[in-house]
């Protein structure tokens, strides 16, 4: 059963951003950094993780989970350490994502050559 | 002849990308790529005796390695004009936005090159997210205290 909500929530994520660029002129950058604004405003009001224990892993698939990640890790970190906390904490549930990119992009520029 | 002429000429001429077959394949690739994530995070859990925090973070480093191997290799531009959003939205755009940046600014050296540019995409949804989960964080401590 999670497979069908993880092929539904998924779809109809890469079905509005398609909308949205084929009937605007916004490109896939600006789809993207509205989909994190929109995570984090998903994860402010709890609904991230209600859809996240429904969809299961998938959910962490799409860019918007990114958003909801900044967010959770900034609230744990204000209940921890109140302000500093925040400032501590607001990039550590998404430091795999942020390193692993910076990490392999860096060595496959060092191998490999840009083609066209 | 008149703006307003060659304006209408050009749109004329303009091929017509059909928008319904657009939405749809990236509805239904979208979706194939939720699964895919779901299976891949299942047969790790099973393989390994991984959580599922752990193996979904797995699963998110196996996407990214992909994504960045195909970017590389000149690939992953072509598989966008098939897929289309569904290769963006997921966390293979975000790889891919900072494995081509870094790629074609390699020319320009490593210091300003490579490393001043590896941000130019990646960099606003980083900003972006950290900005809106701030302000956020702050509203949400103002209003419940």
């Amino acid at each position: 059963m999670s497979y069908l909500y993880a092929f539904i929530f998924v779809g109809v994520l890469c079905l509005i951003a398609q909308v949205i660029i084929d009937n605007t002129t916004l490109s896939f950058g600006h789809v993207t950094s509205m989909y994190v604004v929109a995570g984090a405003i998903l994860g402010f009001f709890e609904i991230y993780d209600k859809i996240k224990s429904i969809v299961g892993p998938a959910a962490s698939l799409p860019i918007v989970s990114f958003g909801n990640l900044l967010y959770q890790a900034g609230l744990d970190g204000y209940l921890d350490k109140g302000l500093l906390g925040i400032f501590q904490n607001l990039l550590t549930t998404t430091s795999a994502g942020i390193c692993s990119a910076i990490i392999f992009a860096f060595f496959m520029a060092l191998v490999f050559k840009p083609k066209d | 002849m008149k703006k307003e002429e060659y304006k209408k000429i050009v749109k004329k001429h303009t091929p017509k990308e059909n928008r319904l077959v657009n939405a749809l394949t990236s509805f239904v690739m979208g979706g194939l790529f939720g699964i895919l994530a779901q299976a891949v995070t299942d047969l790790y859990r099973y393989w390994f005796n991984l959580t599922i925090a752990d193996a979904t973070t797995w699963m998110l480093i196996t996407f990214i390695f992909l994504a960045s191997l195909l970017t590389a290799l000149g690939i992953f531009d072509r598989l966008v004009t098939y897929f289309k959003s569904a290769l963006i939205i997921p966390i293979t755009g975000f790889a891919h936005s900072m494995t081509s940046a870094a790629l074609d600014y390699k020319s320009d050296g490593m210091v300003t090159g490579l490393g001043a540019n590896c941000f130019k995409l990646a960099g606003s949804v980083i900003l972006f997210g950290i900005i809106s989960a701030f302000i956020l964080v702050i509203i949400g401590v103002i209003i419940y205290g």
